[in-house]
């Protein structure tokens, strides 16, 4: 969490080699959202909006106590209820606090044509350069888990840093200062992983849930956000968790096979076509003047 | 459909492009090269100064889709001007079995053809279906926070179609470049200026020329041009 780690990671849309990378031992940091013992207070909701600076936008009513149906530029942190009715446990209302993952594999930076328009620090943290973002919109269509969200007014896109600004200077993000039930927890990586482990160990022998566990989806390489799950066999019943995240199979195609084959392609035909003229050149007109007789063009 | 407007000019030279065809063929190219180079730097980080260039990465992203339009409704109107004369015969599949002939200059080998002649027919129906893909996808891609998270298989689907279809036309656009600068003394004139000398049009358009002598037969005197002026 100290300023060492905001060291640069990867960046997206950049030639070459990734200034300072790996100069430093690895110390990454993990948010641990317990959705067992959240109350749904949205306490982490405004904590977001007060650090980030944005006010309260329309709220929406669809008979849940959701603030509104899904996340927006302006509000990146929501909390997603649903109700569940599960075959051991009854009717169930699941809490979940809905925000950017922070992929170890970032689709969004995949598939960021931008240079550095989008970052990720050694510490884990994905970050969204806005100065930098061009407004293309195709990081909305590398994550997998539908966080970037688009400004119409800004025409950039926009998410959570995972509180950047005060990680860089040693503090916990604003959502992990303002939980009252202590369900949200911030460190390093490994730590985290230990306590949500440690924490689904004990739903399962004391709180009768065998099906408890710890959601890190191994397909974009874990995330610096990491879920206790009441039942981690229905991460989609959390408000359409996916159960097996991935950058999108047509995002790795474009961006590598397609890639490779269109620079080919392109680099083979330039020089095909400079052996051909260097084989056969131009064709011969007989008798036609090499250039027109006159001045000017024709009706 | 248009139809063909070639006749022979006072000169004894052939009219191969109205003023109409080479003005949108213009719009075309423009607009085209533009997406080119900024689609190009969208399309790799080794080729972002390309929009760096012309002006930013943020301002290439806004004005790419609308250059896109532009060429878009330019390739209509070549649709509707040119589709009939670019129908495929049995002479074009005789010209590709042959085609061998004509890479390596020997001209007289390949079947006489019409004002266009088969490649330049795959040229023509590449950049049209290529051009209706790279609209649809590039619809897609110009307003992706207006399609929602259960269809997000359309943007899937738009960020390979794009990039696809823009190679295919990227390999079309390079041979058209290099057979109209560097093969054919005369092609880049005949759509500037519009015209070009009978014998051109023999060498490369037998069908096309002794349709034009026959329609004007009162000008095929022409045929032996006056001396300049």
């Amino acid at each position: 969490m100290s300023q060492a780690t905001m060291e640069i990671k990867r960046i997206s849309g950049h030639a070459g080699s990734v200034p300072g990378a790996g100069t430093s031992r690895d110390y990454d940091v993990c948010k641990l959202i317990d959705t067992t013992t959240c109350i749904g207070c949205k306490a982490c909701e405004v904590a977001c909006l007060e650090w980030n600076g944005y006010g309260f936008t329309q709220t929406s009513f669809n008979n849940s106590y959701q603030t509104m149906p899904d996340t927006a530029w302006n509000y990146w942190n929501l909390i997603r209820f649903n109700e569940y009715e599960h075959p051991d446990h009854g009717l169930m209302l699941l809490m979940r606090k809905d925000q950017c993952m922070h992929c170890e594999e970032p689709g969004c930076l995949e598939a960021c044509p931008a240079d550095a328009a989008i970052v990720q620090y050694a510490n884990g943290i994905v970050d969204f350069q806005e100065d930098h973002c061009i407004g293309c919109g195709y990081c909305m269509t590398g994550c997998p888990f539908n966080i970037p969200k688009f400004s119409p007014t800004a025409r950039k896109v926009f998410k959570c840093t995972l509180c950047v600004d005060r990680v860089s200077q040693g503090l916990e993000p604003a959502c992990i200062k303002s939980c009252p039930t202590g369900c949200l927890h911030f460190g390093s990586k490994e730590d985290m992983s230990y306590l949500a482990n440690r924490r689904a160990k004990q739903l399962q022998e004391h709180s009768n849930f065998p099906n408890a566990g710890v959601y890190d989806p191994p397909g974009v390489g874990g995330t610096h956000v990491i879920y206790v799950l009441h039942d981690k066999t229905i991460p989609e019943a959390y408000g359409g968790l996916p159960a097996d995240p991935h950058i999108p199979w047509s995002v790795k195609l474009w961006k590598h096979p397609l890639k490779w084959l269109g620079n080919l392609a392109m680099i083979g035909g330039l020089v095909g076509l400079a052996v051909h003229y260097l084989r056969f050149g131009p064709k011969v007109v007989p008798g036609a003047d090499k250039f027109p007789e006159h001045e000017g063009p024709r009706p | 459909m248009s139809r063909d407007e070639s006749q022979i000019l006072p000169d004894g030279r052939l009219l191969r492009y109205t003023y109409v065809e080479r003005l949108i063929h213009w719009l075309a190219a423009i607009s085209y090269v533009y997406l080119l180079l900024t689609g190009l730097a969208f399309w790799s980080p080794w080729l972002y100064w390309m929009a760096v260039m012309l002006g930013g990465g943020t301002i290439s992203r806004e004005l790419h889709p609308w250059a896109g339009l532009i060429f878009f409704v330019a390739v209509l109107a070549m649709w509707r001007m040119w589709a009939f004369e670019m129908n495929v015969t049995d002479n074009d599949k005789q010209w590709f079995s042959q085609v061998k002939h004509y890479i390596s200059n020997e001209d007289e080998k390949t079947p006489p053809q019409d004002r266009f002649n088969a490649g330049q027919k795959s040229l023509f129906w590449g950049f049209v279906v290529c051009g209706i893909l790279l609209l649809l996808s590039g619809l897609v891609l110009w307003f992706p926070n207006y399609i929602p998270w259960n269809l997000r298989w359309v943007r899937y689907l738009a960020v390979l179609i794009h990039p696809a279809a823009a190679l295919i036309t990227i390999g079309l656009f390079l041979i058209h470049l290099y057979m109209g600068l560097a093969i054919e003394e005369g092609a880049l004139h005949s759509i500037v200026g519009g015209d070009v000398s009978q014998s051109w049009a023999k060498e490369f358009h037998r069908l096309w020329y002794d349709r034009v002598l026959r329609s004007t037969p009162s000008a095929s005197a022409g045929a032996n041009p006056p001396a300049r002026k």
